[in-house]
């Protein structure tokens, strides 16, 4: 059974039923999350202040190599969904949204295969 | 059918400011601060992946006092909105509504955000680098 009006399904300007998932995505990246980027807070804060050899050591090690590998792709996700979010409410201007989503979307997507690239090129002895 | 003039339901220049609304925002905030710092991080792995000299570039960049502020102003901004998130996760639970309960939890997430950043900085002080 619907509850839209007749005049809203003509208009086709209802929900695009993608809300759920949305929502549920948002949540796994953060559960997800909260292991990877504790983990990764207190490596940072190890190695910080540490030297080249002793860092590019760490980063060359397959655990660290993969789990940073992890971290990247779901806080990218996560970031997205949630600068959607702040974007589609804040920037009402039909152009305006549409292009700073797109152009969210290609940074995120770009930010995190170049951070890939570097981990793997440090892993397999770049 | 008109329906672009509906009255709307009041916004926020209309309320007193409470602990709430402040945390809600500031989850917001902190999110897209973190956002940006990831920046950093991508910076900080290219550095390791390029070599020792533009290593060295990047610890210059972040042991000078700029660097070290906005490095603090991330950690606490991470620790905020991983506290302020696990929260968000307890509510999606259906737990945590009752009145006391939702300010004892926003209270605890100032104080458990804030003790955290001070511990992060005095153990990188006190100990990073030095593994």
């Amino acid at each position: 059974m619907s509850f839209r009006t007749p005049l809203g399904r003509a208009r086709g300007l209802g929900t695009a039923r993608l809300g759920t998932g949305h929502w549920l995505a948002q949540r796994i990246t953060a559960v997800a999350l909260v292991p990877l980027s504790l983990w990764f807070v207190m490596s940072v804060m190890i190695y910080m202040r540490a030297d080249y050899v002793t860092v590019s050591i760490w980063l060359h090690s397959s655990v660290v190599s993969v789990l940073l590998v992890l971290l990247l792709g779901t806080l990218y996700y996560h970031a997205y969904l949630g600068l959607q979010m702040v974007i589609e409410d804040y920037v009402h201007d039909e152009w305006l949204k549409v292009s700073s989503l797109m152009l969210t979307k290609f940074i995120c997507v770009l930010l995190a295969a170049t951070g890939i690239f570097a981990i793997l090129r440090v892993a397999f002895g770049g | 059918m008109e329906t672009d003039y509906r009255p709307l339901s009041p916004h926020i220049g209309i309320y007193r400011w409470q602990i709430t609304m402040i945390m809600s925002i500031l989850h917001r905030l902190t999110g897209v601060w973190l956002s940006l710092g990831t920046l950093v991080l991508i910076y900080w792995l290219i550095a390791i992946a390029a070599g020792p000299d533009t290593y060295a570039g990047a610890q210059m960049l972040f042991g000078g006092w700029i660097g070290q502020i906005l490095i603090w102003t991330w950690a606490f901004s991470f620790f905020y909105h991983l506290c302020n998130g696990i929260r968000h996760l307890f509510w999606d639970a259906g737990q945590g509504f009752e009145i006391r309960t939702f300010y004892i939890s926003g209270y605890s997430v100032w104080i458990i955000s804030t003790a955290l950043t001070v511990l992060a900085i005095l153990f990188v002080y006190l100990f990073g680098g030095h593994p």
